[in-house]
């Protein structure tokens, strides 16, 4: 299981990176990707919407269930990830690199843990 | 196996069946612009198509099947009997209702029995299935606020232990969906349900026992905080079969049920017939019920009576084991759920490791950890057994999750059977797991790629790809 120490987690397993110029970009965790297993869909927000912290964004369905993402922080979607429409797989194979969503005019946060708390965290999932 | 439009030959059909001698009409504006694209096989090919499909599938009759909460009991043929009788089944709907008495008074025997089950007031039998049993209620509650001027009421509450149709069909009724975490025992969490009701509240809904097996003791005080709140509360019939004839939904502070006469009242589930999901209610919200002539009804949800042949099929059951089956069917489901539980849960941690209902929760979690072997392998592994796999992977609060619901109509050589299989995968899982990853081997289709299947559906026929 993987940790990026560069990045932000959320209880809800999902990671954030801030950017320098203020935006963040927003996915789910290795975590996330292992409990769900083979992700065959993501149901993305539009560039523009409006996103609040610790509410839904977005879902992403597996073959076993389709489960809401939460947003980590408030703010304005201003790119989203055409890739993963089509290659789902990618959450899986890299969730990492397999940003949703990139989060502008950001106002405000979730509660965010570093690497290591999140660690510890899942060890206790 | 081929499908059924890959048989037959252009022109080929059947001759024992003389030429049709209605003339055709044509319909202004609504002429196809070229034929439909029928199968052109003969008699005895469809006959045949449709028992290679019957071999791959699995039916109640063909073996045990505790797909945890569907309630998949014994059909009885009785109710086939019933049900084929040319009094029920060469009538129709539009005939004059005189001529059709003893099929009204089916329904209204059927709905008197039902809201005497459930402690309801009144019942339409028009909603099709379990999910449309839903909307209509929601839709009762939706009408029930509107004509009360509550026009702020646009929350429904769902606990996070629900089937996924009640937040669907809330949200298909218009409303706004509000998940309840459950506490440490898969009961509703009170504090939470406190902190989410308030006047914004349209209604709960609520299945008891609950997804996990488990009825919820605090049921009265749940039921009291969303009435004090403003709210209705609904009751999802799913798992009736644990408490029928003894505990009652009306009793409970229910004001709104379905039922599934395809799980609780032993009528044929799935492909195997139309379902029935009848709608009942307390008397204050009868007006409102689909098919009925009063000025605040929601209108029909499906036309005329709904399936009826299955109501027939539903009262047939219940006049077959009477005022005393009712309740003995409740207590042998529950015996039999927890009989299995015993003989599993040193094997198989039990999610809530308590008295259970009509069905418990195992986690395979521990299994997965130790071999590697899922739920999804252990439920793969039980088809090679003639067994139909528990429900698996729900509800979503139980990681590897796989819930059985054995019914009461099983011997205990079937239950001690399935015992034994299950305890066997345990063991194989731990000898060769590998080996589990590859089941099943003996079934007519192996392990469908699912997530291929998911991700590129194939899921109509291209004529233009195989007749190019």
């Amino acid at each position: 299981m993987n940790f990026p120490k560069n990045l932000m987690y959320t209880k809800t397993h999902e990671w954030v990176l801030f950017a320098e110029d203020g935006s963040a970009a927003v996915g789910i965790t290795d975590y996330a990707q292992d409990q769900l297993g083979d992700l065959v869909f993501v149901n993305l927000p539009e560039k523009g919407d409006p996103v609040t912290a610790g509410e839904s964004f977005a879902d992403v369905e597996s073959v076993k269930a389709v489960s809401d993402v939460l947003s980590p922080v408030t703010g304005e979607v201003a790119e989203i990830n055409e890739l993963l429409a089509d290659e789902p797989q990618r959450m899986n194979q890299a969730p990492y690199d397999s940003w949703f969503v990139k989060v502008q005019n950001i106002t405000d946060r979730a509660e965010l843990m570093d690497a290591e708390a999140y660690q510890a965290y899942t060890a206790s999932c | 196996m081929k499908l059924i439009f890959e048989k037959g030959r252009p022109g080929r059909g059947t001759d024992y069946l003389g030429p049709c001698d209605v003339p055709g009409i044509e319909i202004g504006g609504a002429k196809r612009e070229r034929p439909l694209r029928l199968p052109e096989v003969s008699e005895s090919e469809v006959d045949r198509h449709y028992s290679l499909l019957a071999r791959h599938t699995h039916g109640v009759n063909d073996g045990f099947y505790p797909l945890g909460s569907c309630t998949m009991k014994y059909n009885p043929a009785v109710n086939e009997y019933a049900a084929s009788l040319p009094g029920f089944t060469q009538v129709h709907p539009l005939q004059e209702a005189d001529t059709a008495a003893g099929c009204r008074e089916v329904c209204r025997r059927l709905e008197g029995m039902l809201c005497e089950i459930t402690g309801m007031d009144d019942m339409s039998l028009q909603p099709a299935a379990g999910a449309h049993g839903e909307f209509t209620g929601l839709l009762l509650i939706k009408a029930y606020h509107r004509a009360m001027g509550h026009t702020g009421r646009n929350k429904i509450l769902v606990p996070d232990s629900a089937h996924g149709t009640n937040p669907a069909s809330a949200s298909m009724a218009g409303f706004e969906v509000v998940s309840i975490a459950s506490d440490e025992n898969g009961f509703v969490d009170l504090a939470a349900l406190q902190a989410a009701v308030g006047e914004d509240t349209a209604g709960l809904m609520l299945t008891n026992p609950n997804t996990v097996g488990l009825f919820d003791p605090q049921i009265l005080e749940i039921t009291r905080i969303v009435h004090e709140a403003g709210g209705l509360n609904y009751y999802d019939g799913a798992n009736l079969n644990a408490i029928m004839g003894i505990a009652r939904p009306g009793d409970m502070g229910f004001d709104v049920v379905h039922l599934n006469l395809h799980k609780t009242f032993s009528t044929p589930h799935g492909g195997g017939g139309p379902g029935s999901g009848p709608s009942g209610c307390k008397h204050f919200l009868s007006p409102f019920l689909p098919g009925k002539d009063t000025p605040e009804s929601i209108g029909n949800v499906r036309s005329f009576g709904g399936n009826f042949l299955v109501a027939v099929r539903a009262l047939a059951y219940l006049m077959t084991i009477g005022r005393e089956g009712v309740p003995d069917a409740a207590k042998h489901a529950v015996l039999n759920a927890n009989y299995m539980r015993v003989k599993l849960a040193d094997l198989f941690p039990m999610a809530y490791d308590r008295i259970c209902m009509h069905e418990f929760v195992m986690s395979l979690e521990k299994l997965k950890e130790e071999t590697g072997v899922s739920a999804l392998d252990a439920a793969k592994a039980m088809l090679d057994h003639g067994i139909h796999p528990p429900t698996m992977y729900f509800p979503l609060i139980v990681h590897e999750a796989l819930m059985v619901e054995p019914t009461e109509t099983e011997t205990r050589e079937t239950l001690d059977e399935a015992v034994e299989v299950l305890r066997g995968i345990w063991q194989a899982a731990h000898d060769d797991p590998e080996r589990l990853h590859l089941l099943p081997r003996t079934t007519p289709v192996r392990r469908p790629d699912e997530v291929s299947a998911a991700r590129n559906p194939r899921i109509r026929y291209d004529f233009e790809a195989v007749r190019g």
